[in-house]
């Protein structure tokens, strides 16, 4: 039996500090989403005395409408964001059905880690490196297979259909919803209802889709919620692999807020709320079919249908993971290739010179940024770890999960970032704090505190209450349980939370490029802007060193607590 | 010492779990608390000990040798508790988690090695100090949880079932090791158990819990 150690019963009238914890955590996650959705919005009905809009009217939205790629750009977000939803999910799912096979399994658990920790921007790049016209894919066929002496002039990359972006996305988020439903997968018992449908006669698919699933997706609706606001509002990756005329609405609102004829602010932030009541309309549908599956499923639960051996299934689920994984993997590694590249003329496989020169060069160019990419996120993960860490605890001392209030930690994944950081930016003008390390690391720290939360929430629940009793009652005082016992004893999750929160932090775009005020360089900044025509090795070295950050920070985080644990049996069950 | 529970009664929301009991139990005697699972009998040690979970509410006096400790934090009681399994810390070495329970009054680097030693060899573990608890046999693990509980220098002992988890040898060995061990440090001991055996070896007094609040 699992109970909460009460330290500080029997101590009435002496509030615990820990108390207000949950409190803080949510208004610093959520005061700058509230203050920054107002500051968007009042614009976007014509308010906004500074830039002389004393009226409220429906002007800027007539303005954005009026503007000719407004209805190309929404046809192309809502072709790619419900594309890349659609098909992550599916082939996420799909995976996890055959991640019953333990070799699949092992591969997904090697793979899903660093794909996760790599940020967009740097996979976007590497992904165009790739598939471009005159990508690796094309040098390395080139011309055995295909003639061509020079790159082929068809748009394989930011095509008008936005094929590119869809998979862009795709090799991002599946690993992301993989890895959710495996974790749900655990939770849920799920194999043993396997195994029940399994003696009853049905086949593995069948089974998934009738008893497992319907019981790992409360867990996963949220995510794959998160998912689809994200494809819907996504910048970075649009900016590097999506249709450039019209381009996606997010995008175009971009420019927008970007023009300097300040006029445009106003219909900005109107397609800005465009855009997030897209993104409201396309979470209902999700909840809309959510039901209809539902009601599908149980009418094929009585068919009594049994459903075959799914081997074809198997093999083309297999085949799809594996695609996307060479490509994930073939996007790092292009990228290391163009930066140790001296000469690479068309249609070679590979460099016909090497050389370190791209690196020398760059390396003055790229420190500033790297230092700023690197205190950003740190700062942002440690702060992170300060909310959350006394929010657990709290609810220990208390013994309640408060599951609705964690639905809070959601909100700033779903609001599309950009309908509410052009607003926040404003706040922190008003405040003058715009630019500065404070509204920097507090914009990513809206976005770094819900996933660190999510991932140390379930390790932290899970460590055996009884231990921490037993200390208190070897006299070890409340503070020194914690120091002594619950931190060395959740040390692995803490710093594979910390990995987490800095991954995020370093692959956030928006955020630093509103809250840096446009004058503040990291390395995701740098890298998109220079993916836009600089030279490939100049944008590789740099996109690669974006990279490199999480990926180091991911493997010291698994690395360290095995290295620690190296003679504790006990702790590697855990 | 002896140990005293005064007018207990716990409550899960509603449903009385213990009325209105009380247990005195003189230095070096064993009194065994027997009852069906979910009769509250954890409920009740852990009350004693201050570490009652949320959800349960209780109310009376725990004391030992007259001193109240109702109004005490946990790790001011010196009520020592051991439960059904070791959980002895598994990212502390043996010697660790002795030392990790050696009362904080025993100072100086040397005192308090050889505290951890003797410990060892009267549990006839010595020299496996610097061992990780994970390689150790269950009879083993459990002998290192009493020496670090007794190393706390409890005022009482309170076992939650802590016979359960070994095999039927083992079981008897461990038994008498403890009780010995109590004894000899005239610790009063309060067992949980649903053991009949364990009642026996104690040679103690018995008390019923929860025939009538429980439904069978």
């Amino acid at each position: 039996m699992r109970w909460p150690l009460q330290s500080n019963i029997a101590l009435p009238g002496r509030p615990s500090p820990l108390a207000a914890a949950p409190a803080l955590l949510v208004a610093a996650m959520l005061l700058p989403v509230a203050a920054g959705l107002a500051a968007t919005l009042a614009p976007a009905f014509g308010w906004f005395p500074a830039l002389g809009g004393g009226v409220v009217s429906l002007r800027p939205f007539a303005d954005f409408f009026a503007l000719p790629e407004v209805p190309g750009a929404i046809a192309a977000t809502l072709r790619t964001g419900l594309a890349a939803t659609a098909l992550s999910l599916v082939i996420a799912v799909a995976l996890a059905v055959v991640a019953r096979h333990g070799a699949v399994r092992r591969a997904a658990d090697a793979i899903v880690a660093p794909l996760l920790a790599t940020p967009h921007a740097a996979l976007a790049i590497g992904l165009g490196f790739l598939l471009a016209p005159s990508g690796w894919i094309v040098r390395a066929l080139s011309p055995g297979l295909t003639g061509w002496h020079v790159p082929p002039d068809i748009a394989t990359v930011q095509d008008p259909l936005g094929a590119a972006l869809v998979l862009g996305l795709c090799v991002k988020e599946v690993p992301y919803l993989l890895l959710m439903t495996l974790a749900a997968l655990a939770q849920a018992d799920a194999p043993a209802s396997r195994v029940v449908a399994a003696s009853l006669g049905y086949g593995p698919w069948r089974a998934w889709a009738l008893v497992v699933l319907p019981r790992v997706w409360p867990q996963l609706r949220l995510p794959v919620a998160a998912v689809l606001s994200f494809s819907l509002s996504v910048v970075d990756v649009a900016l590097i692999l999506g249709p450039g005329n019209p381009p996606t609405l997010a995008v175009l609102v971009l420019r927008l807020f970007n023009d300097p004829d300040l006029g445009r602010w106003f219909p900005a932030c109107a397609g800005a709320v465009v855009l997030a009541g897209i993104v409201l309309a396309a979470l209902g549908l999700l909840f809309a079919l959510e039901r209809l599956l539902a009601r599908l499923g149980r009418v094929l639960a009585r068919s009594g249908a049994r459903g075959g051996d799914g081997r074809g299934a198997d093999g083309l689920a297999g085949a799809i993971g594996a695609v996307l994984a060479a490509l994930g993997a073939g996007a790092l590694a292009v990228l290391v290739v163009w930066s140790f590249a001296g000469v690479w003329r068309f249609s070679d496989a590979l460099p016909a010179r090497w050389s370190g020169a791209t690196w020398q060069a760059q390396a003055p160019a790229l420190s500033g940024p790297a230092q700023a990419t690197l205190f950003i996120g740190l700062a942002a993960t440690l702060l992170a770890l300060l909310l959350v860490v006394p929010c657990l605890e709290n609810e220990r001392r208390t013994g309640r999960t408060p599951r609705r209030a964690l639905a809070l930690l959601y909100v700033p994944l779903l609001v599309p970032q950009i309908a509410f950081l052009s607003g926040m930016q404003q706040a922190l003008l008003r405040l003058h704090l715009d630019g500065g390390a404070v509204a920097l690391v507090w914009a990513h720290l809206v976005f770094v505190l819900p996933y660190v939360f999510l991932s140390l929430a379930d390790p932290w629940r899970a460590l055996d209450e009884r231990l921490l009793r037993s200390a208190a009652c070897l006299g070890a005082s409340p503070w020194r349980v914690r120091l002594r016992v619950t931190l060395p004893l959740l040390a692995r999750p803490l710093l594979a939370a910390a990995a987490v929160g800095f991954a995020v932090s370093v692959g956030l775009y928006l955020p630093t490029l509103f809250a840096g005020a446009g004058r503040v360089a990291s390395l995701t900044t740098e890298a998109v802007t220079l993916a836009s025509g600089a030279d490939r090795r100049i944008v590789a070295a740099t996109a690669l060193l974006q990279a490199a950050f999480p990926l180091v920070f991911y493997a010291l985080a698994v690395g360290l607590p095995s290295w620690r644990a190296r003679h504790r049996r006990g702790l590697a069950l855990q | 010492m002896t140990l005293l529970l005064e007018d207990v009664t716990l409550r899960a929301g509603d449903r009385v779990l213990v009325a209105d009991l009380t247990l005195r139990v003189a230095p070096g005697e064993v009194l065994t608390v027997m009852g069906p699972s979910g009769a509250g009998k954890s409920s009740l040690l852990a009350w004693a000990c201050g570490t009652l979970p949320p959800g349960l509410t209780g109310s009376g006096r725990v004391a030992v040798n007259g001193e109240d400790l109702t109004a005490l934090p946990p790790h001011r009681r010196r009520l020592g508790i051991l439960f059904q399994d070791d959980l002895l810390f598994p990212h502390m070495s043996v010697g660790g988690n002795l030392a990790f329970g050696l009362d904080g009054a025993v100072r100086g680097r040397a005192a308090r090695r050889a505290a951890v030693a003797a410990a060892l060899a009267e549990a006839e573990l010595p020299g496996l100090q610097a061992r990780d608890p994970a390689t150790l046999s269950g009879g083993q693990r459990a002998r290192v949880a009493l020496m670090r509980v007794l190393l706390s220098r409890p005022h009482a002992l309170l076992l939650d079932e802590p016979f359960g988890r070994l095999d039927t040898a083992l079981r008897g060995r461990m038994r008498r090791f403890v009780f010995d061990a109590a004894r000899a440090r005239g610790l009063p001991v309060l067992l949980v158990t649903h053991d009949a055996e364990d009642l026996a070896a104690s040679g103690g007094k018995v008390v019923e819990l929860g025939r009538e609040n429980c439904p069978a």
